[in-house]
C-alpha cells in the first residue's frame, strides 16, 4: 500500500501549541489502538476535512484536530496518553 | 486595521456565476486530493461492491459485474468543505437508483463504507431520485486511486465528504449512523447551499 | 535559551524582510527581521500567513535554514509553479516589505550539537533547509560531531547553497557531503548519479552499528523510500527522523 498522502507531525506544531501553549511535537503519545509511543512529530498527519493524525506504527487514528471558525478542537480519542517532554 | 500582504491575492479564479457558487465557497481549476488516511490499493480481482440491507448482504458485484451495468455520464458541480468548488466536472458512473432496483426495504438511512475504513451516512432519499451514482471514471479515464478509484460514491448536492472515495459497500439502515467526519463535528447532512458545514450550522 | 523558547505562547508576529538571495533560479532565501525573536533550534520552523487585501488568507510552514543570529531568520523557497504562496515569497517580496509569521515550532525534528551523532543528513531539493540550519550550527559552533550529508538532486542547476556546501566539504574535518543527480548531472560529473536507493545509502550513510542520528528531508517519495531503506538495512527506527510538511507545498 503506497502512500504518499500524508506529512509528518510537525505540519500540526502550530496548531498544538495554539492550543496546549507549549510544544508538543517531541511529546510522546501511546497509540489507544496498539499501545507503541512515538513523538506526536512522528506520526503521520493526513489532510481532510480536518487533519487526521495516525499511529505510525498501527496506522490508528490517534488524534484529530478540527478547526471551525478560529476554535480549533482537538479529539484525543485514539491516544491513552500524551505526555510532554520535561 | 489588521495585516494584509502587499500585492497578495488569491490564484485568479475561474469566473462563474454566483448561483453555481455555494455561499463561502472559492471556484478552482486544480482537483485537490483530501484524505483522512491512506490511498487503500485494491486489486480490481479482488473488488466487490456490496449492498447490505439492514444486516444482510443483498447484493454484491464483482468489477466485471459492476463496470457490465448501463452507465450514465454526469457533469455536476462539487463543493468541499475545506472551501474550495470545481464545476461542470465528467464522470461515469452507476446510478445509486440501478443498484437498488428491485431492493424492498424499509431503511432510511445509508451509511457508505470505503476500503480503509472510511464512513459517511446520507438519508436514503437522498441517493435514490438520480442524485446519486457510483463513479468509476473522471474526466474520461479511469478514476485514479487517490481520487478514490476504482470507484467512488458521487454525490454532488452535498459537501464532498459524503461522496466517499474507495467505495466498498452501502448499508442500508433503520437508523442514523454518523460517519468518520460526522463523528468529528461535522454536519450530519452537509448541505452546501445552507453551509452546513459543522454541526449546529 | 532556545528550550525556554519553545514553552513561550505563541502569536502571530510582523516581520521584515531584510535580505533576498537567489539560491537557483527557482529558489530564494528570505531573511526576516524578526522583532523580539526568542531564538530557535536547528530543524525548528515558522509558520507564514498571507493576507490578501478581500481577507483571503493563505498558511505554509518553513524551515529555518540558519541557526540563531539576533533577530534574523532566513527561509529558503522553492516556487512551485502552481503554488500560492511560494511564487508570493519568491517572486513578489522585495527587501523593506512585511510578513505576518509566528514561531519556532517543532521539538521533534531539531538538532543541536549536544544531541551527538555521528549526524546523517539526508535530503532532496529543497529540502535541505533544516539540514542547513543544523550543518551551519555544527560549523559555528566547530562540534566535533561527524557528519555525513547525502544531497539528491534533480540536475546540476538545481543545487542550492553549493558553494557554501564545497567550502565546508573542503574545511570542516569531520563534515562529507555527497551529492547525487536523479536526473542530469552537470557536465564533467564524475560522482553520483541516481536515485539514494538501497546501494547508495549502504554505500554513504553511517553502519547502523555506528548508530547515527539520521534527518531525511524532502518530498514525500524520497522521504518515504530513505527512510524505510535506512531501518531495512539495520538503523533504529527511534533514530530516523523525519519532515516533509506536504506533497506540494504550495
Amino acid at each position: 500500500m503506497t502512500d504518499a498522502a500524508y506529512v509528518d507531525g510537525s505540519a500540526l506544531g502550530g496548531l498544538l501549541i495554539e492550543v496546549f501553549g507549549r510544544e508538543m511535537t517531541d511529546a510522546h503519545g501511546c497509540c489507544a489502538s496498539c499501545g507503541t509511543v512515538n513523538p506526536l512529530g512522528a506520526m503521520r498527519v493526513y489532510r481532510g476535512a480536518g487533519d487526521v493524525m495516525r499511529c505510525p506504527t498501527c496506522g490508528n487514528v490517534t488524534i484529530v484536530t478540527v478547526v471551525v471558525q478560529e476554535r480549533t478542537r482537538v479529539h484525543l480519542g485514539g491516544v491513552r496518553w500524551i505526555e510532554p517532554v520535561a | 486595521m489588521s495585516f494584509t500582504s502587499r500585492g497578495f491575492q488569491r490564484r485568479q479564479a475561474p469566473a462563474a456565476p454566483s448561483d453555481r457558487v455555494p455561499p463561502g465557497q472559492y471556484v478552482t481549476r486544480d482537483f485537490p486530493v483530501l484524505s483522512a488516511g491512506p490511498t487503500p490499493r485494491i486489486e480490481l480481482a479482488e473488488w466487490r461492491l456490496e449492498l447490505i440491507d439492514q444486516a444482510d448482504r443483498a447484493r454484491s458485484w464483482s468489477w466485471q459485474e459492476f463496470t457490465a451495468l448501463p452507465t450514465e455520464e454526469i457533469t455536476a458541480d462539487i463543493h468541499c468543505v475545506t472551501k474550495w468548488s470545481k464545476l461542470d466536472t465528467a464522470w461515469t458512473g452507476v446510478p445509486v437508483d440501478a443498484l437498488l432496483d428491485g431492493v424492498e426495504t424499509h431503511a432510511r438511512f445509508v451509511v457508505a463504507h470505503s476500503y480503509g475504513g472510511y464512513t459517511t451516512n446520507l438519508p436514503l432519499d437522498d441517493v435514490v431520485g438520480g442524485k446519486a451514482w457510483v463513479a468509476y471514471r473522471y474526466a474520461g479515464e479511469p478514476l485514479e486511486p487517490e481520487h478514490g478509484g476504482p470507484a467512488r460514491l458521487l454525490v454532488p448536492h452535498l459537501y464532498f465528504w459524503k461522496s466517499a472515495k474507495w467505495l466498498h459497500s452501502l448499508e442500508l439502515r433503520a437508523d442514523d449512523e454518523p460517519g468518520f467526519w460526522e463523528g468529528y463535528g461535522y454536519h450530519n447532512y452537509g448541505d452546501p447551499w445552507r453551509e452546513q458545514r459543522y454541526s449546529g450550522d | 535559551m532556545a528550550r525556554a523558547a519553545v514553552l513561550r505562547r505563541l502569536s502571530w508576529t510582523v516581520a521584515e524582510v531584510v535580505d533576498r538571495a537567489d539560491e537557483t533560479p527557482r529558489v530564494r532565501s528570505l531573511t526576516l527581521d524578526v522583532p523580539d525573536w526568542p531564538g530557535h533550534l536547528p530543524g525548528q520552523h515558522l509558520d507564514v500567513r498571507l493576507t490578501a487585501e478581500d481577507g483571503y488568507q493563505a498558511q505554509r510552514s518553513y524551515s529555518i535554514a540558519t541557526p540563531v543570529d539576533g533577530n534574523r531568520v532566513t527561509i529558503t523557497v522553492e516556487r512551485l509553479d502552481d503554488g500560492e504562496v511560494s511564487p508570493y515569497l519568491t517572486d513578489v517580496l522585495v527587501i523593506g516589505d512585511r510578513m505576518e509569521l509566528r514561531g519556532p515550532i517543532g521539538g521533534y525534528f531539531v538538532w543541536e550539537p549536544d544531541r551527538g551523532g555521528p549526524l546523517l543528513l539526508i535530503a532532496g531539493g529543497s529540502g535541505i533547509a533544516p539540514l542547513m540550519a543544523m550543518l551551519r550550527e555544527l560549523v559555528r559552533a566547530r562540534s566535533s560531531v561527524p557528519v555525513r550529508m547525502l544531497l539528491s538532486w534533480r540536475t546540476g542547476e538545481d543545487v542550492i547553497y553549493a558553494d557554501e556546501l564545497n567550502t565546508i566539504a573542503r574545511d570542516a574535518t569531520g563534515v562529507e557531503i555527497a551529492h547525487t543527480f536523479t536526473r542530469s548531472a552537470p557536465s564533467g560529473w564524475t560522482g553520483r548519479t541516481g536515485r539514494l536507493d538501497r546501494d547508495a545509502l549502504a554505500a554513504l550513510a553511517w553502519t547502523p552499528s555506528e548508530r547515527p542520528l539520521a534527518y531525511v528531508c524532502g518530498p514525500t517519495g524520497l522521504v518515504e523510500a530513505v527512510a524505510s531503506t535506512l531501518v531495512e538495512l539495520g538503523h533504529d527506527p527511534a533514530r530516523v527522523l523525519t519532515e516533509r510538511f506536504g506533497p506540494t507545498g504550495g
